[in-house]
């Protein structure tokens, strides 16, 4: 029973720290670049904003857009039940394995895609054409570095990968391991629409890609896809912490286990945030059409992952 | 037939029919519509009560026919029977459409498409029946002939008589490589039953003649690449509920038919033979959908996505194949299951699909998808059952498109367990490979789903488009129910096919293939672990709290209509719009090198200033060329064989009579010299 609360309480939690999130790597790159920044809880402050403002809807969209907002939410909230937080095995991990999580985002990009296309306006057909691209470009390195984890745990559901790291903590260290963790890093980068691949910070509508197709949403509909785009950021952040360094998440439920899992989390979701604060400084956006060479070195990294795993086992 | 029960549900199908076909020649106006379509679905009720007598038993019924020449033998195992489903299924579906569908088409063509569909749908039923080589061939004939006819019902549709043509000629090359597998196999007694056909020992080279015969075969039909050509031309021509019926169940004859041999027949093969399945599907997977996202005709667009789940489907068989001569029954006993899962899913959803674009062809006149557009107003309920079917075809959960390719990854993930390193290898390219699938598989759909129902429309046509008549919706809907069904209840299909599975020799392990508590649980080892009702029911309570959350915290929503954002400019016209053409263009271009496209831009300026453009003509064509690479020596050689016979033909008596003369003799003397 408290597992089940745990796990409820977790979610709750990770709905509710993702804007920090997002403010935090925000504020990061504004002191990587000399400037003051707005604070981390900028977010909260924007989407309470949002949420009390009049949502324009166009004459042309028809139901499916005002629908979409609502099911890229639910769906990037359900995923939070199954992604490892501070707990495993959560009481949920039968239910789902990575594979749901991998295609319930797609599920979410399916219908922002076909919001951005319901408005009729050209730039969200740009951004929904742009937005399936990526997204089908970056699904084969997805699967086949869920292989590698796969291989190495010999299941597919995310606790029981993670229970097997910690059971055997110097797996963490084997090549196809780390080769898996870089490849899943910068499916990361494009799923979550950060540079190179999307900048979340311009707008200039030629370069957009979420942007693009969310840029007929206003109100309430904002407040929610925006959200669920920092909810979708923490949970990739926390399956790069959690199924690859699962180090200090609890095994039972028991006041100082979750207390250090939490601040292992936080710690962790830190230095990565960090990482994208200091990427997102030091490079520039790809051309739409040279990102297709950085996810194929990514899919080659995935299958040198699994290939090393074969070799070494 | 050894059981009450099914003997009446079989003389049901048996009559019902026949009468179908003898109703639509005879009775006209609606209520040769109402017999035809009724004859089609009672046929098919029937058709599933029986397959799930013999499924719900576990044990086949057998029937013959006294038939003038030779004995026909029937017999329904549980491997039949599942297969009898899925035609069952979407011949009831697309039986109470063809009602609706054909109101205002002329006669003849309303004549052609009733007889042909009862006919069609009685050879389905029988295929799965047969249980002799020449049974087999027999009925095989005539649901190739029934197709042909259903692909020639509209012979002024442009590219008709074409597409037919091409049909005719490659499902006949394929009854070839069947004819020849079964005559080698059998030593020419093609009226052996198949357990007599099973007990024949094959040595090495002959059993890999008859497996490459039978993939030819059955590969032909099933339209796997290369051997796919016929099925873009012929599908999207066709009646749209023919269209449903030939992508939804004819293609998965060709996979019955390699199952029965492959795997309830022959008997275990070498590796390469599951390398060869795998292989195949895979290419077909990938090229099936990379053509099918050029494709701006929305029922061409579908056959080319037939093309891609046949190859998901095949490439659940090749590793199925891989794994049974590894020896490991268990693993091939789920790949085999996710691949006949996959076969009834995609029956569902692809004639969901096919009955949809049928809808907005008839309420649009046109199949381009780029003169579309802003029908979901006009038609919201075929919109809605279109939507349901391109999620499921892009495996989003909880749908049963997902469902079978989850089954799929996990079996082909059990593929690092294959103690050949060499082959492991390969898993995760294939894996990789069916991702990227699926990935475009969704960005195809996006495009079909946005640019045919979404924004403003296109033409005068799609402005007033009127939704489709009840009989229609009825068989979409039925088929919308299926895709929800079967993607909720892997529960009961997954131990079902596990019984069935089991059966076959060699894979008995597979009744260890069971799900408990909803989870999916019976996979080796516990690969992996999911529920669909579960994911279902965690999406529907997540929603139900953020609702209530929304409306108890947030502030009172408020919602006004306004133009859409224009950048400032006043009017918007639908040619502002993304077309189908743009949304596919960064596809195009990262797949150039497949594509290979051709580009024609003219800019006419005016004569005082090359400032000044007049007009802007711009021309891109996406080529084949793996089509043509192939076929292109093989029509030139038909060409040429045609000309050197003509040659002979001078039309005149006396050297045909020379001719019956010399073949005499030679054949006088072939008789004399052979044993």
């Amino acid at each position: 029973m408290t597992s089940w609360l745990v796990e409820l309480g977790q979610s709750t939690a990770a709905l509710l720290m993702a804007p920090a999130l997002v403010g935090l790597i925000r504020w990061l790159k504004a002191r990587l670049q000399n400037r003051c920044g707005a604070p981390i809880w900028q977010p909260y402050f924007e989407l309470h904003k949002l949420f009390a403002k009049e949502a324009v809807v166009s004459t042309n969209a028809s139901w499916l857009f005002r629908a979409a907002p609502y099911v890229v939410f639910t769906s990037t909230v359900a995923i939070t039940l199954v992604v490892p937080l501070m707990l495993v095995p959560l009481p949920f991990d039968g239910f789902a394995d990575l594979l749901v999580v991998v295609y319930l985002l797609l599920l979410g990009t399916f219908f922002t895609a076909l919001a951005g296309l319901d408005p009729g306006s050209p730039f969200g057909g740009m951004g929904s054409s742009r937005g399936m691209t990526v997204a089908a470009l970056a699904e084969p390195t997805v699967a086949v570095a869920i292989f590698a984890l796969a291989s190495g745990a010999g299941s597919t559901n995310l606790g029981h990968i993670a229970s097997r790291l910690i059971a055997s903590p110097m797996a963490a260290l084997t090549p196809g391991h780390l080769l898996a963790f870089a490849s899943l890093f910068i499916v990361m980068l494009a799923e979550a629409g950060r540079l190179p691949i999307d900048n979340p910070a311009t707008h200039l509508e030629l370069t957009m890609i979420h942007e693009a197709m969310v840029l007929e949403y206003s109100g309430r509909y904002l407040a929610l896809v925006e959200w669920a785009s920092a909810v979708k950021l923490l949970i990739f952040f926390c399956l790069l912490a959690n199924l690859f360094v699962p180090w200090g998440i609890a095994t039972t439920v028991s006041a100082p286990a979750l207390v250090l899992a939490a601040a292992a989390l936080v710690i962790k979701l830190g230095m990565l945030c960090v990482a994208v604060a200091v990427l997102e400084t030091r490079v520039a956006k790809l051309r739409l059409f040279r990102v297709p060479e950085l996810l194929s070195v990514s899919f080659v990294l995935a299958l040198l992952a699994v290939t090393s795993s074969f070799v070494l086992r | 037939m050894n059981a009450g029960g099914a003997e009446i549900w079989l003389r049901i199908l048996l009559v019902a029919f026949p009468i179908g076909a003898v109703a639509a020649l005879v009775v006209r106006g609606a209520l040769g519509r109402a017999i035809v379509a009724a004859a089609a679905a009672v046929g098919s009720a029937a058709g599933f009560a029986l397959a799930a007598m013999v499924l719900g038993w576990g044990e086949p019924v057998r029937g013959s026919f006294a038939f003038p020449l030779a004995p026909l033998v029937f017999r329904l195992d549980p491997l039949g029977a599942f297969f009898l489903v899925v035609t069952a299924i979407v011949g009831f579906a697309a039986s109470l459409y063809s009602f609706g569908y054909g109101a205002g088409s002329p006669w003849r063509v309303l004549r052609t498409t009733g007889v042909n569909l009862n006919l069609l749908l009685l050879g389905l039923s029988l295929q799965v029946m047969a249980d002799s080589p020449l049974t087999f061939l027999l009925v095989w004939e005539l649901m190739s002939l029934a197709a042909y006819f259903l692909v020639l019902a509209e012979p002024d549709e442009p590219g008709a008589v074409n597409a037919a043509t091409w049909y005719f000629g490659v499902t006949h090359a394929g009854f070839a490589a069947l004819f020849a597998m079964f005559f080698l196999w059998s030593g020419g007694a093609l009226t052996a039953s198949f357990v007599e056909l099973r007990a024949v020992p094959l040595d090495g080279a002959l059993r890999d003649a008859v497996f490459l015969l039978a993939l030819v075969g059955f590969g032909t039909k099933a339209g796997i690449i290369p051997l796919h050509i016929w099925l873009p031309r012929a599908h999207p021509v066709a009646p749209s509920h023919a269209s449903a019926l030939m992508s939804g169940v004819v293609l998965k004859m060709g996979v019955y038919g390699l199952v029965r041999v492959t795997f309830d027949l022959l008997g275990s093969g070498p590796a390469w033979w599951g390398m060869l399945v795998l292989a195949l599907g895979t290419v077909s997977a990938l090229l099936g959908v990379l053509y099918a996202l050029m494709q701006h005709d929305l029922k061409r667009l579908l056959a080319y996505h037939s093309i891609e789940n046949i190859g998901i489907i095949f490439m659940g068989l090749g590793a199925a194949l891989l794994f049974r001569t590894y020896d490991l029954p268990l693993l091939s006993a789920l790949a085999l299951a996710a691949a006949l899962y996959h076969t009834l899913n995609h029956a569902c959803f692809k004639a969901l699909l096919f009955l949809g674009a049928g809808a907005v062809v008839r309420a649009t006149h046109t199949r381009n998808i780029e003169e579309l557009g802003g029908l979901i107003r006009r038609m919201p309920r075929t919109a809605f059952a279109f939507l349901i079917g391109s999620a499921a075809i892009s495996t989003l959960p909880p749908l049963n498109g997902f469902a079978s390719e989850w089954l799929l990854f996990q079996s082909l993930l059990g593929g690092a367990r294959i103690p050949a390193q060499s082959v492991a290898v390969l898993m995760p390219v294939g894996v990789g490979l069916l991702a990227l699938s699926s990935g475009l598989a969704a960005a195809c759909f996006v495009k079909a789903f946005g640019i045919t129902f979404l924004a403003i429309p296109r033409s005068p046509h799609a402005e007033a488009a009127e939704e489709a008549p009840r009989s229609m919706q009825a068989g979409m809907f039925l088929l919308v129910a299926a895709c929800v069904g079967l993607g909720l209840g892997p529960a009961f299909v997954v131990p079902l096919l596990g019984r069935l599975i089991a059966r076959l020799p060699g894979l008995e392990p597979a009744i260890g293939l069971h799900a408990a508590n909803g989870a999916l649980t019976g996979l080796p080892d516990g690969l992996g672990q999911m529920s669909p009702p579960a994911v279902a029911l965690g999406l529907v309570a997540v929603a139900v709290v953020v609702a209530v959350v929304l409306r108890a915290l947030a502030p009172p929503f408020r919602l006004r209509r306004g133009a859409t954002w224009g950048c400032g400019r006043l009017l918007q016209t639908p040619r502002m719009q993304y077309t189908a053409t743009s949304f596919a263009e960064p596809l195009r271009r990262v797949f150039a090198q497949l594509y290979r496209p051709t580009e024609d831009l003219t800019v006419e300026v005016h004569p005082d200033s090359e400032y000044f453009v007049r007009a802007i003509r711009y021309e891109s064509r996406v080529h084949p060329w793996v089509e043509r690479l192939l076929y292109q020596p093989l029509l030139a050689m038909v060409r040429g064989a045609g000309r050197r016979v003509r040659q002979m033909q001078a039309g005149s008596v006396h050297l045909y009579l020379a001719y019956m003369c010399a073949a005499l003799v030679v054949l006088l003397f072939v008789a004399r010299w052979l044993p």
